[in-house]
């Protein structure tokens, strides 16, 4: 062992070519997904739980909060915006920082794989963890609690924007707010009060017009207050938006609030994100 | 640049607030070499180690790798560069093969992720989801990852540690099998005899500086220390002398004993004296 050098490895001649932009994105997205089908806790978590609220929640109040309107369908317009939440800004706020700190975004960005991938791989999981809860979702309350699924393209089409700009606004939130915890533990500590004091101040639990008029100020400056009320102007009768605090549905506010929240959660993004843990460097 | 080199460092620094972890490091390694950086906890390895992979940025002090600065990565330089970081990454859902097929799927040139797995010794595992892994299953997989792009040079953090004596031959002989092939190896290690049994010159790296660098047998002027010849005399009080002749000395002992020395013992300072009194013990 006394010779220094060797012959050198071939230099990149005759390389092959590996999967483009896309298909790297796909990859990614499927592997995503299959991480998450088969870590049982955010499964349970993520798709058992709204379910399960609407199941107890519709079992103790039946009353009508309006007419023709139970509570059973305002609380499932709020579960199903939460539904998405959870998927979006929960799912990444708690798993992002212990992929962080096991190393795992580390190990990544010693690959070729381009940085955007990995980002385009978490929004695939999104996506398609979410439509699967909001089918779910849909399925439960429409078979047990008489929901009825909107009746025009215009609703649709409302649900669409709705859903799509709600889940963006969030994945980017979910994403920034990953960088605040600085262990892996820390993520769900983090993440999970400011998911529930949402959803108690943003008209999920109680109707948002027998809140506290402060607390309704302060709900509003937040993205699920905003999506519930988009959501609610797809399945409750039209009529029920004069019972909304701004006499109206007022969809372009929400598209409005939703909108902000999106570039917001993007700038942060672009500011705060880490690949490593602080004390990786 | 010299195109023998496939690392070139000078006058590399590196501080973390009042800390200089890296104090002014100057380094070559020749296409085809195993080189090992040697050094204590806190010397300033692995800061320059993740310096030249491109994970860190420096303060100061010329450094290419492969050609090109490694402060700015591209995925043409990424995919020429395998990294074996300690302790990280782990992928608890996945099964091995899942996981070392999806990062063959980010090169250009992949290796055929099963032959990769048979390789590290991984084969009856393949299938076995990498949270059911033990230590040094789970480091064996580190391994594979880091290879399967077909790196031309290749980083390996401490890669043995957790191994048992038998896996670590296993994975020197791995090492042996790349370096036949041509690939640059830098490793670090606390392990000295690995370092003796693998790399052509060995760097003893010590409060962030380069204290030496030589073939093993070679470092501290090993070759041509004085041996210590010990014995006992008829009495049986130990005897000891520090000689540059200690063939002459040990004929002298055999005339004068008329035969066979009773305790006889020639040494010369072992790698690990030599490495200890370098880095001032």
């Amino acid at each position: 062992m006394t010779t220094t050098t060797k012959p050198a490895a071939p230099v990149a001649a005759a390389r092959g070519r590996r999967p483009g932009g896309g298909a790297l994105a796909l990859r990614q997205g499927r592997l995503e997904i299959t991480q998450f089908l088969r870590s049982r806790e955010s499964v349970v978590f993520t798709m058992g739980f709204p379910v399960i609220m609407i199941l107890i929640f519709a079992a103790i109040f039946s009353d009508e909060i309006a007419p023709g309107v139970s509570y059973t369908q305002y609380f499932i317009t709020g579960m199903i915006a939460t539904g998405l939440m959870t998927v979006s800004f929960q799912n990444l706020g708690i798993w992002i920082p212990i992929e962080r700190d096991r190393g795992v975004l580390k190990r990544y960005r010693g690959t070729p794989m381009p940085k955007w991938v990995w980002f385009a791989g978490k929004v695939l999981m999104v996506v398609a963890i979410g439509i699967a809860e909001t089918a779910l979702l849909l399925a439960v309350s429409v078979a047990l609690f008489d929901l009825t699924l909107p009746d025009t393209a215009a609703r649709w089409l409302t649900f669409g924007w709705v859903a799509v700009l709600g889940v963006t606004a969030c994945t980017l939130c979910g994403i920034a707010i990953s960088s605040l915890a600085r262990t892996a533990r820390s993520g769900s500590a983090v993440v999970t009060p400011v998911a529930l004091v949402l959803q108690f101040i943003s008209g999920v639990f109680f109707v948002f017009t027998s809140l506290p008029s402060w607390m309704q100020q302060v709900a509003a400056l937040f993205p699920l207050k905003w999506m519930c009320q988009g959501l609610r102007s797809v399945f409750l009768p039209d009529s029920f938006g004069a019972q909304e605090p701004g006499g109206s549905f007022e969809l372009g506010r929400v598209a409005l609030v939703l909108g902000l929240w999106c570039v917001i959660g993007l700038v942060l993004c672009l500011t705060t994100f880490r690949w490593t843990t602080k004390r990786d460097g | 640049m010299d195109d023998e080199l496939a690392i070139s460092v000078r006058g590399l620094r590196k501080a973390y607030g009042d800390n200089l972890a890296v104090a002014g490091v100057d380094l070559d390694v020749h296409r085809g070499e195993v080189f090992a950086l040697l050094g204590p906890n806190g010397a300033g390895k692995t800061t320059t180690v993740e310096i030249l992979e491109g994970y860190r940025r420096r303060d100061a002090g010329e450094v290419r790798v492969l050609g090109a600065d490694p402060a700015h990565p591209d995925s043409g330089w990424r995919s020429r560069v395998g990294i074996v970081l300690q302790g990280t990454g782990e992928f608890d859902e996945l099964t091995v093969a899942e996981v070392v097929r999806h990062f063959a799927g980010f090169y250009p040139d992949a290796d055929d992720p099963e032959k990769v797995i048979e390789r590290v010794g991984l084969g009856a595992k393949a299938r076995a989801r990498t949270h059911t892994l033990s230590g040094g299953q789970k480091r064996r997989l580190d391994v594979a990852l880091g290879i399967v792009g077909r790196p031309e040079l290749l980083f390996l953090d401490e890669p043995t540690t957790g191994f048992d004596p038998e896996a670590r031959r296993e994975f020197w002989d791995l090492i042996r099998d790349l370096s036949a092939a041509g690939t640059t190896i830098v490793l670090t290690t606390h392990y000295l005899d690995e370092a003796e049994a693998l790399a052509d010159r060995v760097g003893v790296i010590a409060a962030g500086r380069v204290v030496e660098v030589a073939p093993p047998n070679r470092l501290g002027n090993r070759q041509e220390a004085l041996a210590t010849v010990s014995w006992r005399t008829p009495e049986g009080t130990p005897e000891l002398a520090e000689t540059a002749t200690p063939t002459a000395l040990v004929a002298e002992l055999a005339a004068r004993f008329g035969g066979e020395v009773p305790g006889l013992t020639v040494t010369r300072p072992t790698l690990e004296d030599v490495y200890l009194r370098m880095i001032g013990h």
